[in-house]
């Protein structure tokens, strides 16, 4: 019998200069292939990840950003942006993607992925959680 | 690893998968869809356009389950299925479709 977790994957790093951003994605990917409870959340530097436009032609690395997108096609729809990084970097909803996920009991209905939660919100949804890996 | 053809060498990985994703063209798919010891017919290359288009757009190779999915939403429920998809790509079709595509081994496949 397989047991699903619920896993809550913390992205905390501006998503180029290092690869923790990528790895993240991948191992988010590979859960997800694998049916368990994903969730993201994406704090301090994190949240310029989910920005619109991301453009990496001049320091040679891939632009992974369109495969945010992707996460709806992996049921992963519970995506947590914090209000108080995305405010204190001058940023609001409107500045990151938008992602959503495709509610097959609704015929396929697309509803958004991203939800903003505040920094005492987050806090509660990481007790939630049987596992919580940050990156 | 390599492969030959029109007397231009192509670099492969050790499992076969392309190593620069832009060397592809049909060409290379028929000689990779032949060292997986498939004949590519129309229902092939459908797949593995699919699989080029998903990846031109999300610059991921898709999960099997995913890749079903994806399909029966695009080209029909009798396609979305993994019998069709398996029979078409017996080693699997994330696996031998995304090798032919000219695409990395899709992530989460062990």
């Amino acid at each position: 019998m397989s047991v699903t977790k619920k896993f809550l994957y913390v992205n905390r790093r501006a998503p180029y200069g290092t690869i923790y951003a990528w790895e993240s994605l991948e191992v988010v990917l590979i859960g997800a292939a694998f049916e368990q409870d994903v969730a993201l959340a994406f704090v301090d530097d994190g949240v310029y990840q989910l920005a619109k436009g991301q453009d990496t032609k001049g320091i040679g690395m891939k632009n992974f950003s369109p495969t945010y997108s992707a996460l709806g096609d992996y049921d992963i729809n519970k995506i947590y942006v914090e209000k108080e990084s995305l405010e204190a970097r001058g940023l609001t909803l409107e500045d990151l993607q938008h992602l959503v996920w495709e509610d097959e009991d609704e015929d396929w209905a697309e509803k958004d992925s991203i939800q903003v939660v505040t920094s005492a919100e987050l806090a509660d949804l990481m007790e939630q959680q049987d596992v919580v890996l940050s990156f | 690893m390599a492969i030959e053809i029109d007397g231009k060498t192509i670099e492969t990985d050790e499992e076969g998968y392309l190593v620069t994703l832009s060397d592809w063209d049909e060409n290379i798919a028929l000689e990779l869809a032949k060292s997986e010891n498939l004949e590519m017919d129309d229902a092939r290359w459908e797949v593995v356009n699919f699989l080029r288009e998903y990846y031109d757009e999300y610059q991921i190779a898709p999960a099997v389950r995913v890749l079903t999915k994806a399909i029966g939403k695009k080209l029909g429920k009798d396609k979305g299925n993994s019998k069709y998809l398996y029979e078409l790509f017996p080693y699997g079709p994330g696996k031998q479709a995304c090798k032919i595509a000219g695409l990395p081994k899709p992530t989460g496949c062990i």
